[in-house]
Formats: C-alpha cells, structure tokens, sequence
C-alpha cells in the first residue's frame, strides 16, 4: 500500500497497464513530454517510449478518431481529453464511430477505447473549465461512463475501463484531484492523505465497472450520487445528523440498479444529486429509474439537488454548486414529506 | 510485438526533406491483368445497376449511393494492394470498394435489402459494411469521419511493424471536413503509412466542387502539412493503377503519407432520391460517351486482341452473379428481432 492522491492513482493505473499490455498507447495533448496538464500521464513517456506515451496536435476529433482506427487494428489507446469541456469536438467520433461500430459491423469490431477527461467544477474554470457532460454519453447506446470518486476507486476502475473491450468515457472529477471536497468551500482544503480511500496498492487491481458502492450505511433516506457529490452528500449528512445511505455510483453506465433498488426499497425516500445541469441530467435517469422500479416503496417524492440550468458561472460558482446548503434543505423537505 | 521504429514521432529537425514523388506512369495494359480489371469493373456497374432496380421494388430501403461511372478508382488502387498486410477505409459510397476486393456480391446485395445473411447482419445496411478477413474498415456514414480512422489504422500498422499501409478514401465534398486536416496534420508528424486517395467526383450531393472549394485542386490540400499529393485520371484504371504504384512507393519508401485527387464522376444522382437537377443530361452524356472507364478498358482490351465472343462470355458469368446475388438478398431471412440488442457492447448479448 501506499498513500496516493488521485493524480498518482490514475498514474499507476497507466504504469501498470502499460507495463502488462503492449497494446495500451497513451495520447492526448500534452500527455507525452509534459506529463498532462494535471501530471496524470507523468513520467509514462520516458518510461514506456516516445511511441507509446506522446503529444497530439490540439485535434480532439482527429484523437479520438485515430483512436478508433488503433483499436479496430488489435491497440488499446487510452486518450486524454484535456478538460471535458473540450470533449464537444470528438462527440462526432465518440458518438457515431467509437460507440456505434460493434453494432452497425455485427460484432467485428470491438472498441477498447478508454477516454479520460478532467470533469466538473469547484476549481473557478468558469463556464468553458467546470462543465459536467457526463449526461450527454449516458445518453448514447454503446458507451460506457465511468466516474470515481476517491483515489482507491480510480486505480481500479481506470484499470477496468481500459481492459474493457468497449468503449469507456472516463470522467475524473478535477477538483477533488487532489483531496476530498466536502462542499464547505470556505473551509480549508484537505488533502487525500486524511482519507482512508487513499491507501492505494501499488500493484494491480480492478474495480469492476457497472458496481456501485454504499459509502456510508444509513435507514432514512438513499442518497444517489457520484464524483465530487459523493464527498458533499457523506459529510452533509454527517454535519446534519441524518440517517442517510449514501450510494456512490462510480459507473453511471452501466447503472448498477441492483443497488440502487434494494437501498431505496429499505428507506423509501431517494435524493438524487449532481453537479451537473438538472434539466435532462442524470438524476432526472435515476428519478425515473427508481421510480419505476420502487414506486409503491416510495414515502416521497424523489428529490433532485444539481445545478442550476445556466452555463457554469465564474463569479457566482458557488451559487451554482449545489452543495451543503442546498443538500440540507433537501433533507429536510425529504424527510419531512 | 515488434517495437516501433525508434523516431517516433520524428522531432522536426529529423523529419525527411524528401522532396515528391515522380510523376506517374500509366500501367502498362497487359492482357490477364487487364481482363481481371475489366471484370471487376464490369461486376460493380451491373451490381449497382441491379441495386438500383431494387431500391426501385422497395427491397432497398433508406439510403443508397451507386458507385456506377466510379469503378476504375476502386479496382485501380485496390489491385495493387498487398491484401494480407494493407488496410482500406472508405466513406458511404462503398458498394464498390468491397466488390473490388472479391467479396461475394451476395452478402453485400443481402447486407443492402437488410438480409441476416448480410455482411453486417442486415444491421449496417449499404453504408456499413465491414470485412475484417479483407482488413477492409468500413463503409462509414458520417462524411469525412473515416479520414480519422483510416489515420488511426496507419498508426497501428507503425506501431506494429508490420509493413502495411493504410488506403483511406474520401470524396471530394469530405475533404472540405475540419477533421481531415487534423488526420493530415498527425499523419505527416508521425510519419504514418497512408494513402489519401480523394475521390473526386465532382459533386458533394448537390454542389460542385468550385462552389464548395477555395482550393479545387484538392491535390495540393496537403501542401502546408508537407505531404505531397498527385492527380490522376479516376476514369482510366490503368492510369489509377500506375498512380497507385508511385504512391505505394513512396508510403513503403518510409515517406509518410500522400494524397491522390482520382478525377471521377458518378453518372448518377448522390443516392436513389436525388434528381440530379445540379447538372445537366448533356453534362452526364458527354462524359459516358467520351471518358466511361469499362469502354476504355474494353478498347484496350480489343487491342490486345481481344474477340467479342470473351467479352459476351464476361457479360454473361457476371450478369449471373449479379442476378444469384439479387435473388439471395431477396430470399434470405431478415435478422430475428433478438438481434436488436446484440453488439450494442460486449458481453450484454
């Protein structure tokens, strides 16, 4: 074991990956010779060679495009995406070309493509650093998203994501890189080194994709989350006392609603939270999930905490953010109702 | 696995000033080979022909582009192919490029009405075909996106060292696409195996090229990237194939990539719903009278000395494929409603 921060997780991912499989190649901009933007591919150049960890042109569509040729040919690219807002050029290949080929060739084509990007807000990126798409590929049959939450989680889903024969869009919540992030901005920063979730093994491990995890037990109410959320839903309802299951989703395709059904089937009362927009987010999928499957367990309506239906603000970002204040009124109109 | 070549990616002080490649040659007409061309050629015009007629029955449905006026580009670059080491991509008009690679017409015919015999299972249909024994990558709907991916493919046959290269098609209304430039700009940096070959067929659906182009001389497309680029006759195989000999040349001479602009012209509308309002009959007529690739080709090959009685021999066998191939895509089942959900990812089937 040793204790790692999510930057270092994700980067032993990649050594150990690399190291077992001569098909994984990493690119991306700035991937190569500076080791990413957030450090995440550092070192992979100078160990792995200039053939398997290097710099692309910025061409998000031209990345992931090649990619899907690498992988048609037998390679497992692994392409970073720098920020996710810059994903929306590469939607062209993800969508119709990553994710659709297995189908539209019966099957000749598989696409062990894993696309890793920075995701969400908290780091004042202002509207074109913060965004939180993930919704817009849950959304796309043939995909796979994948989101952690703490260091332990990234190591062994990114090394699940990769080894995967489908297509997997990898959203690393940024501002928790570094450390957990509870929601109380004005508090000061901890780092992961606190948090048990940091105690990484240094060798290989796979978290299985489409697993969710209860994060902390609880009888009142189900508390559906994922990213960064995760860490604001556990400490909120700590601060406020309330008996709540907090369920980090990891992967939200597939949904593990297995879960999700027996967690809110035992509480009868479900919050739904994310960072991202709330209309047509993830949560309203849940919402609708739950209900269908655990409408007559329900004391209440299922409750959605997100963001607010704007761009991602600079000034006003933690106006946006629906962290504690927000969560806690949910709570109480929840349990309440 | 064998390791890739040291220099990769070239720093820039280190990529090659190679200059261009010679000037083409046409091939030099020689009788098996040529009879082989013809044949091939004359396959795809009566296969598109016959689509045609039965997207006309309602047994094609949605979308078809007939390659028909097009064949010498295809049967030209893919003869001179190493079929166990090069890969090929191409965009929608693909019909063609899979029947130059000798895969049966009846798969392909039954992939068009949607058949589970077809190539794709019925769930590609005309646009998405696939054949990986003939390391052929599709048969891609979206315009220009192909270009990516066949650039991806030159990456894999680097990285592997196998020798291959990729032939990555596009039309002349996808290399107006962003995403194209970005795959040239890789291509020349890393040094990839490809060969651009841009159909030119003079129209984007509806629009011609001058009206969509600032650059209409789509060879030079790859000037500011330093990849070098020919144009050729599109209507003359063996011109197309002598091109296809100086371009596998150059990509196998460690050269990086380069593009060939083939001149062509589809004698028919963009797909089955298109009236071809754009251009007029004489336009049309004029190029069938005076430029049709199988008629050259026929009249090379009567120089040859070749009789008329060989050539009614041709018509005859390829008029029969055609018709088996129609026949097979008309009776054979369409996929079960379970298959639906099958290859959507893996293991969920």
């Amino acid at each position: 074991m040793s204790t790692m921060n999510m930057i270092e997780a994700l980067n032993s991912a990649h050594q150990i990956v690399m190291e077992r499989d001569d098909n994984v190649v990493t690119l991306g901009e700035d991937v190569g010779y500076f080791g990413g933007v957030f450090r995440v591919t550092a070192g992979l150049q100078k160990r792995f060679g200039k053939h398997r960890a290097f710099d692309t042109p910025i061409a998000e569509s031209g990345i992931v495009g090649a990619c899907v040729g690498m992988a048609a040919y037998g390679l497992r690219p692994v392409a970073e995406i720098q920020f996710a807002d810059y994903i929306y050029p590469a939607i062209d290949q993800i969508v119709s070309e990553a994710a659709r080929l297995r189908y539209r060739s019966s099957g000749d084509w598989p696409m062990p493509i894993t696309i890793r990007s920075p995701y969400g807000g908290g780091i004042f990126g202002g509207q074109t650093h913060s965004q939180s798409p993930e919704a817009l590929f849950a959304h796309v049959a043939g995909l796979k998203t994948v989101i952690p939450s703490t260091p332990y989680d990234a190591k062994g889903l990114l090394i699940a994501a990769i080894e995967d024969n489908d297509p997997v869009v990898f959203f690393e919540p940024k501002r928790i890189y570094n450390g957990p992030f509870e929601g109380f901005y004005d508090r000061p920063a901890s780092p992961w080194s606190k948090h048990p979730a940091s105690d990484v093994p240094e060798g290989y491990y796979a978290i299985p994709l489409g697993k969710a995890a209860v994060v902390r037990p609880g009888e009142a109410v189900t508390v559906l989350a994922y990213g960064t959320m995760v860490h604001v839903a556990r400490a909120t309802a700590e601060h406020l006392g309330v008996d709540a299951e907090v369920i980090d989703l990891r992967t939200i395709v597939p949904v593990d609603i297995e879960t999700i059904e027996e967690s809110v089937k035992k509480t009868g009362r479900c919050l739904v939270l994310h960072e991202a927009t709330r209309t047509a987010g993830f949560g309203a999928e849940l919402a609708a999930l739950v209900q269908e499957r655990c409408f007559y367990h329900l004391e209440a309506p299922v409750e959605r905490v997100t963001g607010w239906d704007t761009p991602y603000p600079h000034s006003l970002e933690w106006a946006y953010f629906p962290g504690p204040v927000r969560l806690g009124l949910a709570f109480k109109k929840i349990l309440e109702a | 696995m064998a390791q890739a070549a040291p220099e990769f990616p070239p720093p820039p002080d280190q990529r090659p000033d190679h200059g261009r490649p010679p000037e083409p040659t046409r091939h030099p007409a020689e009788r098996t080979e040529l009879l082989d061309f013809y044949r091939q050629m004359l396959l795809i015009r009566r296969f598109e022909e016959r689509a045609g007629q039965l997207y006309g029955l309602g047994l094609i449905g949605g979308f078809c582009h007939l390659y028909i006026g097009q064949e010498a580009v295809a049967v030209g670059l893919q003869s001179a192919l190493n079929g166990s080491l090069d890969s090929v991509i191409t965009g929608y008009r693909d019909h063609g490029h899979m029947l130059a690679y000798g895969i049966s017409p009846d798969v392909i015919m039954a992939e068009l009405t949607g058949r589970a015999a077809g190539i794709a299972g019925g769930k590609g249909g005309s646009m998405h075909m696939f054949s990986v024994p003939h390391r052929f990558y599709g048969g891609h709907g979206i315009v220009g996106a192909q270009v990516s991916l066949g650039t991806g493919l030159a990456f894999a046959h680097k990285y592997r060292s196998d020798g291959g290269l990729c032939l990555s098609y596009f039309g002349d209304g996808a290399a107006n696409q962003g995403q194209v430039y970005e795959s040239f700009n890789m291509a020349e940096l890393w040094g990839l195996p490809i060969i651009y070959a841009i159909e030119n067929n003079q129209y984007a659906m509806g629009t011609s090229v001058n009206r969509a182009s600032a650059e209409d001389q789509l060879y030079r497309r790859g000037e500011s990237f330093r990849i070098p680029g020919l144009q050729v006759d599109g209507m003359d195989v063996l011109a197309v194939r002598g091109a296809a000999t100086t371009a596998l040349e150059w990509v196998r001479g460690g050269n990086g990539p380069i593009i060939l602009e083939l001149k062509t012209y589809r004698y028919r509308g963009h797909s089955m719903s298109d009236p071809a309002k754009y251009r007029s009959r004489d336009e049309v007529q004029a190029v069938r009278e005076k430029s049709d690739p199988i008629e050259r080709a026929k009249r090379d090959l009567e120089g040859l000395g070749l009789g008329e009685a060989e050539l009614k021999a041709i018509d005859r066998e390829i008029r029969e494929a055609v018709a088996h191939a129609a026949d097979f895509a008309e009776q054979s089942p369409e996929p079960d409603p379970a298959e639906l959900y099958t290859d959507v990812l893996v293991g969920q089937d």
